[in-house]
């Protein structure tokens, strides 16, 4: 069991989260995650490792609260406990110094990105971080990014922060600018905000790293649930990856996956719904 | 009547016992056991059938090396107690043996009886007389736990190799920690293994044995992950690498990334360990196709296929690329297949998965085959009917080829020697190249059963002990203590 410290909510369902998890948090790299079983019965989610205290020996998560079994992770309070916590896994992130790095984060994405470019800023790079989202209250972590960017951009798709549009808008002009052109781009997001990244960058032939989250199960290889095509390859994200490099990431299968359960989970909160009004 | 005034002649005029099992109808659409195990009275009628042999080929036949005749004679005497206590002594999960072991190519196959009728069923009897120690669990038939020998070991995977090896050096005194890389128990037994072959709680109370013995279970640690292999030689004794199979072999045609193509350990983790399709309270998802089929001719194809049935499949269709003769499932298992209603579609090669506009599995299509010359396993290999082309209709595709060695592990000691399927190398003893480590199962043999696995965990076992009480070998060992 695994004692929850702290449990705040950063935007309308997302919560980071700090959890008592000793080996892990020693033995934990940038770009790794855990599985998360809230308890009995749960799914087993894939979690991003936000942060690691090896000292006090916790990790930090960030929680979208999406389907049943994000909500019950996402519902334990400081003080409760999660029943698994499994790792870390997948491989670290290939942190060098390139010089100049933009990271791009959309939504949640932002914090599966925050310990990606803590780790390059560490290593000496010029971080320009861009990050966006629909709406002000769902642009998380600009302060946290602040800390080690060179420069923080937000963008919002309705304009109430930032520049309005979308996280693409601002990476291109960045691109455009000989004296900020980033010798490589780490982008996490929705799926379709990391195609369209990867387009971007494609024709300027920058290295650009995804992170994807595809349906994992055991998060050890042992399934292939988690299989994603790259460069017509069939790879398993939670132990290849997640990262891979977004120019060789066959994406339309990947959002095609992803949708595999859609279906179910609409029926499994809609049911539980259901049970708390009947309550 | 007991089975010493019996002569041999009467011995052998007794009919060999039929198990009882539920009945194919209704099991088709739900996970109860099938074979429901032997009656008392059966049970001792069967073992009066077994001549006590003065060869005992039973035993050589057994991976484990159960002393076969000591328990069935202890079975006809109606001594259930020692017939327990003869298992235990020899055979950490008698009760899981008793249900998936293939004992018509183990003991059952070197039986003297069978030479000119049918074997004893050595595995009912097995079965027969754990269940009954699970029943009457008492401190009685427990081992328990000697004094302690100060050596500590640390075994990764908590599967039957694991379990095995724990058991024995645990009842040698040493101090066993067991690190699970998932969040339960049992390993294969439990992620594998359907419910209707071997129910959970038969895994929950052999497990719960190790416990008795002072074995520590950590769930939840990935070695190579969470800690180190090189970590745990430093704070263990001795290591037994037990992690398993790994990763599954893909199919390597067009179409296995539509949605509702399965692995198969992707599919029977879903419904095994997760629960999909059979717990109400269950949150893991499964896609229970109306017409599925699967790839492959082993156990694990069997067990997929019939899953998929027990979950509402109008088809359940296995293909197959040989004839049913070459199937390395169980008689017993492609036996109750068909009783079920799975369609064995043999002598059928997959060649594409067929998919709709969203994305979705529509089909499958094959290329029929035929046998050729033997190939090097000397089975005769299939090769394409030129031509012979045509499509099933399936909403779920599971491939049930079988899996390839995980580097999770592996990966991280450089040091660790490795054949060329990148499965551990050992030794005859289970010793691998790194000094005190040992290994054993699947991922030493690549996919194979869970008695070989046993049979390994024995052996490591015993070559362990023989190495952490040796004095020369544990010098310049720091003191053994659990990692933190």
């Amino acid at each position: 069991m695994h004692e929850v410290l702290s449990n705040e909510m950063l935007a309308p369902n997302l919560h980071r989260m700090v959890i008592r998890a000793p080996r892990v948090a020693a033995a934990r790299k940038p770009g790794q995650f855990v599985i998360v079983r809230s308890e009995n019965g749960a799914e087993r989610i894939p979690l991003t490792i936000g942060d690691a205290d090896s000292i006090e020996g916790t990790i930090t998560l960030f929680v979208q609260a999406v389907g049943a079994s994000t909500k019950k992770i996402a519902g334990t309070n400081s003080g409760g406990r999660l029943r698994d916590v499994a790792g870390p896994l997948g491989m670290p992130t290939h942190i060098e110094n390139w010089g100049r790095v933009a990271c791009v984060g959309g939504g949640v994405g932002t914090a599966v990105l925050y310990p990606m470019a803590k780790a390059l800023a560490e290593a000496g790079n010029e971080v320009t971080t861009i990050i966006g989202g629909r709406s002000e209250s769902l642009i998380i972590l600009a302060d946290e990014l602040s800390v080690f960017s060179a420069e923080t951009r937000i963008t919002t798709e309705d304009g109430s922060l930032g520049r309005k549009g979308f996280v693409t808008a601002e990476l291109e002009s960045l691109l455009k600018d000989p004296m900020r052109a980033p010798q490589s781009v780490f982008a996490v997001g929705p799926v379709p905000m990391m195609k369209a990244i990867a387009e971007l960058t494609r024709p300027y032939g920058i290295t650009t790293i995804v992170s994807l989250n595809p349906i994992m199960i055991d998060g050890t290889g042992m399934c292939g649930g988690c299989r994603v095509l790259v460069g017509g390859e069939t790879r398993f994200a939670c132990v290849d990856g997640p990262e891979f490099d977004g120019h060789l990431v066959d994406f339309n299968n990947l959002s095609d996956r992803l949708t595999t359960y859609r279906e179910h989970e609409c029926r499994v909160v809609q049911q539980n719904k259901d049970d708390r009004e009947a309550a | 009547m007991t089975g010493k005034r019996l002569t041999p002649k009467e011995r052998m005029a007794i009919p060999r016992v039929q198990m009882p099992e539920l009945d194919a109808g209704q099991r088709r659409v739900n996970f109860q056991e099938v074979n429901l195990g032997l009656s008392e009275r059966q049970a001792i009628m069967e073992a009066m059938r077994c001549l006590q042999c003065q060869s005992k080929p039973c035993v050589e036949g057994c991976p484990v090396g159960i002393h076969i005749p000591l328990f069935i004679e202890a079975i006809a005497e109606a001594d259930f107690l020692r017939a327990a206590r003869v298992l235990q002594r020899d055979n950490a999960l008698p009760a899981v043996c008793g249900r998936v072991c293939p004992q018509e190519v183990q003991c059952e196959s070197s039986c003297v009886l069978g030479k000119k009728g049918e074997p004893v069923a050595i595995g009912h009897l097995e079965r027969f007389a754990a269940d009954w120690a699970l029943l009457n669990d008492s401190k009685s038939v427990r081992l328990q736990a000697p004094p302690p020998s100060g050596k500590s070991v640390a075994i990764i995977g908590c599967g039957p190799a694991g379990i095995t090896a724990a058991a024995e050096l645990a009842v040698k005194g040493h101090a066993v920690t067991i690190f699970e890389a998932l969040h339960d128990t049992g390993g294969v037994l439990r992620y594998g293994i359907p419910e209707f072959r071997l129910p959970k709680r038969i895994i929950d109370r052999e497990v719960s044995r190790l416990a008795g013995l002072g074995v520590r279970i950590e769930c939840n640690v990935v070695v190579g992950k969470t800690v180190t292999l090189r970590r745990l030689r430093e704070e263990f004794d001795a290591v037994f690498i037990a992690n398993g199979a790994g990763l599954p072999i893909m199919l390597g045609i067009p179409g296995e990334n539509l949605k509702g193509v399965y692995s198969a350990n992707e599919y029977l983790t879903r419904v095994n360990l997760m629960g999909a399709g059979q717990d109400a309270d269950c949150a893991t998802p499964i896609i229970r196709g109306h017409s599925v089929v699967v790839i492959g001719g082993g156990n694990t194809a069997m067990d997929c296929v019939r899953v998929a049935r027990r979950l509402g499949a109008g088809r359940a269709m296995l293909v197959y690329r040989r004839s049913e003769a070459e199937m390395p499932a169980r008689v017993e298992e492609v036996q109750h297949a068909k009783e079920e209603g799975i369609e064995m579609i043999l002598l059928t090669a997959p060649v594409e998965v067929l998919g709709d506009e969203s994305g979705w599995t529509r089909g499958l299509r094959c290329q029929k085959m035929m046998l050729g010359e033997p190939d090097a396993s000397g089975r005769r290999r299939p090769v394409p009917v030129a031509g012979e082309i045509h499509d099933l209709d399936a909403d779920v595709v599971i491939n049930a080829l079988g899996t390839r060695a995980n580097p999770l592990l592996t990966a991280t000691e450089p040091e660790l020697k490795l054949n060329r399927w990148k499965n551990i190398e050992i030794d005859g003893d289970g010793a691998t190249s790194l000094d005190g480590v040992f290994a054993g199962g699947d991922i030493v043999r690549g996919g194979a059963t869970v008695i070989l696995a046993m049979g390994d965990g024995k052996r490591a076992a015993s070559a362990m002990h023989a190495y952490l009480t040796d004095a020369s070998s544990s010098t310049g060992r720091p003191m053994a203590s659990a990692v933190q």
